[in-house]
């Protein structure tokens, strides 16, 4: 187990090395600098802002400063770069730091995409259970025709229907901020929306599958209760699917939707990013990025963790 | 003589007459044999959900691709003093216009805050979609399923190498490469437009072929993985066995015989491919990152409808519930042509 974790994080330190220099260099190649569009700059003040912040150097030499850090002339010492944590000062937001911004950025993003998650296992869970024990009888196909919605429907139409739905013919609920309690249902549930759907096929199939095996008959015959048989035996072996799905779909989910935030004024991470990219904003772009790989591959060791917690048979390697 | 006594063992001679040409003919078990595509085709055509998403599609097409070139408005014709008109109404000046005798055609969507008809926005957004989804999704058909057989056929390392890349292209977070790409990729096709011969960039537009790129980059895992699954379990068949004992050579056996076998695989991916495909196009099309004015995609056109939704409203729901339908009709036949293809994958 230890052995296999130990791999796993060196793997993930690779893969999220791999991540950041492709980023680099990809963002590098695009057009156009951090400093172009300020109109009111002469190109001294231009020179100076990028000898500032170590742009007049090659490109593999900003690189290496920017992942390993760069000697300080006076203490003789090697400060800053990646590797200490230190993502550098983002070049447009003056006299912020990268990680000062992701760390007052993500939490916003967090807790929106936390009660999403977690709506969409509450819901979809349960959903997917009955329309799998009531296969073919009305509950399922009203079911089938939640999630086929669901999962056809891009989120900026959730987003958008439900906005104009509830904010302003009803006028319920706001419609954008997070300013009130009541803020959180639209985009939490926006979010949730497609993961609902998504999670409650898979339970639905998965269930289909686990109760026609023989140990659930087994479990029947020697006469264990109705309530036993389903949460022992069915549901614990028809939710390993969902909880492969999870990985992913937490790391997506906790940084933001670029779509709900832009859409619901959410000041967070996703909004936050397409912004740095449009700005060219370098560093926060590479935080973000590294920031965002780093959740995701986490994310997929800890539900390969989890998976050998639930299932014992399943071997690590 | 005949049925005196039920029990007797006496026969009748009558049943042992030759038999009669009608006769024959009605016993033969000759019926026109089924091949695979006939069979599927017919299991689809029982189902209804597909056929009514089929003809779903086979609608939205025609509105897309020939409506407009019929319509009386372009897509890109500023009609004057008829800004945000509602459905159906007209401008005074066109109001005069039919006052005076003549015949307009109605603004069955009203008009957007430029005047342009808004119906044949949403029918030349929806063919952009499609394209985006039809194009797309054959770039991914074609990556993918040769990636995915040389990877599944040729095994060990070739295999471990390439699968790792898979899993890297996997690992890395998609949206944040999407938005990248199609940032970095804009210069270059701009540039390549301008290279005689390449002109035709110009009119699809930088945006859209960008899309199609990032699709070609990163899209095809998927359908790598699928593909290569498939090959696994058929490259043992017997039939690969006799092909390269006949002196069939890797390339030969990999088109001839392991493609065509997953055949129904990935005529249901790539279908399956297509909606996944519009979804990402909305989606890059709605932060901006799509087609260039005035080409109007549905994401495009749903993302300007969302500044005047209190008083405009149809503006976004129009383009909105088209791509949702869009979606529903191609995810529904997908499901029904896997279901024809495979009837014991249905549950």
């Amino acid at each position: 187990m230890l052995k296999y974790i130990i791999k796993r994080v060196i793997l993930a330190i690779l893969t999220i090395w791999l991540v950041a220099t492709l980023t680099f260099f990809l963002m590098h190649a695009v057009p156009g600098g951090p400093f172009v569009a300020e109109k009111s700059i002469s190109p001294q003040a231009i020179e100076a802002l990028n000898k500032k912040f170590g742009m007049d150097k090659s490109l593999p030499e900003q690189y290496m400063t920017y992942m390993f850090g760069s000697r300080n002339e006076e203490t003789g010492k090697i400060e800053g770069g990646v590797i200490r944590g230190d993502f550098s000062l983002s070049l447009k937001q003056r006299g912020f730091t990268v990680s000062r911004i992701i760390t007052t950025k993500f939490p916003v993003s967090a807790k929106v995409g936390g009660l999403a998650i977690l709506l969409a296992l509450v819901v979809g869970i349960p959903l997917g259970s009955i329309a799998a024990l009531n296969r073919g009888k009305w509950a399922d196909n009203v079911i089938l025709v939640f999630t086929t919605c669901g999962i056809a429907f891009p989120s900026f139409v959730v987003c958008t229907v439900t906005m104009y739905l509830f904010s302003m013919k009803l006028g319920i609920l706001p419609s954008g901020g997070l300013d009130l309690g009541t803020s959180y249902i639209l985009p939490v549930f926006s979010l949730a929306f497609y993961p609902m759907a998504y999670i409650t096929r898979l339970m639905r199939s998965s269930m289909l599958d686990v109760v026609g095996q023989d140990y659930m008959r087994t479990a029947k015959a020697k006469g264990l209760s109705q309530s036993v048989c389903l949460f022992k035996h069915a549901l614990r072996n028809a939710i390993l699917p969902v909880v492969t799905y999870l990985g992913p779909m937490i790391a997506g989910t906790l940084s933001g939707s670029f779509i709900v935030e832009k859409i619901f004024r959410i000041p967070g991470l996703g909004g936050q990013f397409v912004s740095s990219i449009t700005n060219r904003d370098y560093t926060v772009i590479m935080g973000t990025t590294i920031f965002y790989a780093a959740l995701v591959i986490v994310m997929i060791l800890l539900v390969d963790i989890l998976y050998k917690l639930i299932d014992p048979r399943i071997e690590l390697k | 003589m005949n049925m005196k006594n039920p029990l007797s063992f006496q026969l009748n001679v009558d049943d042992f007459l030759p038999a009669s040409k009608e006769e024959k003919e009605s016993l033969s078990q000759m019926r026109p044999s089924i091949g695979f595509w006939k069979d599927a085709m017919r299991r689809l055509r029982k189902n209804p959900v597909a056929m009514v998403c089929f003809w779903i599609i086979v609608v939205i097409m025609i509105l897309a691709f020939i409506v407009p070139e019929f319509y009386p408005y372009k897509y890109e014709e500023q009609i004057k003093y008829s800004t945000y008109l509602a459905p159906f109404e007209f401008s005074e000046v066109e109001q005069a216009r039919i006052d005076a005798g003549e015949k307009l055609f109605p603004h069955i969507l009203g008009t957007d805050n430029l005047g342009r008809d808004y119906a044949v926005r949403v029918m030349v957004g929806s063919r952009v979609s499609l394209l985006v989804g039809l194009i797309a999704s054959a770039i991914i058909l074609v990556i993918g399923s040769v990636y995915g057989s040389i990877s599944g056929f040729f095994g060990g390392w070739v295999d471990l190498v390439m699968m790792r890349i898979v899993d890297i292209i996997y690992t890395i977070p998609d949206v944040l490469l999407i938005v990248l790409l199609s940032f970095a990729l804009e210069d270059p096709i701009r540039n390549l437009a301008n290279v005689p011969g390449f002109k035709w960039l110009n009119t699809v537009g930088t945006g859209l072929i960008s899309i199609f790129v990032v699709f070609a980059l990163l899209y095809w895992v998927g359908m790598a993985r699928i593909v290569r699954s498939q090959v696994l379990t058929l490259k043992n068949s017997e039939y690969v066995t006799a092909a390269r004992a006949l002196g069939a050579g890797s390339g030969r056996i990999i088109r001839k015989h392991l493609l065509t076998n997953c055949i129904g695989t990935l005529v249901v991916t790539t279908t399956l491919q297509i909606p996944s495909s519009i979804f990402t196009e909305s989606f890059l099309s709605f932060l901006g990152l799509g087609v260039k004015v005035p080409m109007p995609s549905l994401g495009s056109l749903a993302s300007d409808g969302l500044n005047g939704l209190e008083s405009h409203p149809y503006l976004l729901l129009a383009p909105a519930l088209l791509i949702s339908l869009i979606i529903l009709s191609f995810n529904l036949f997908g499901d029904g042509l896997r279901d024809a293809f495979d009837p014991k994958m249905k549950n």
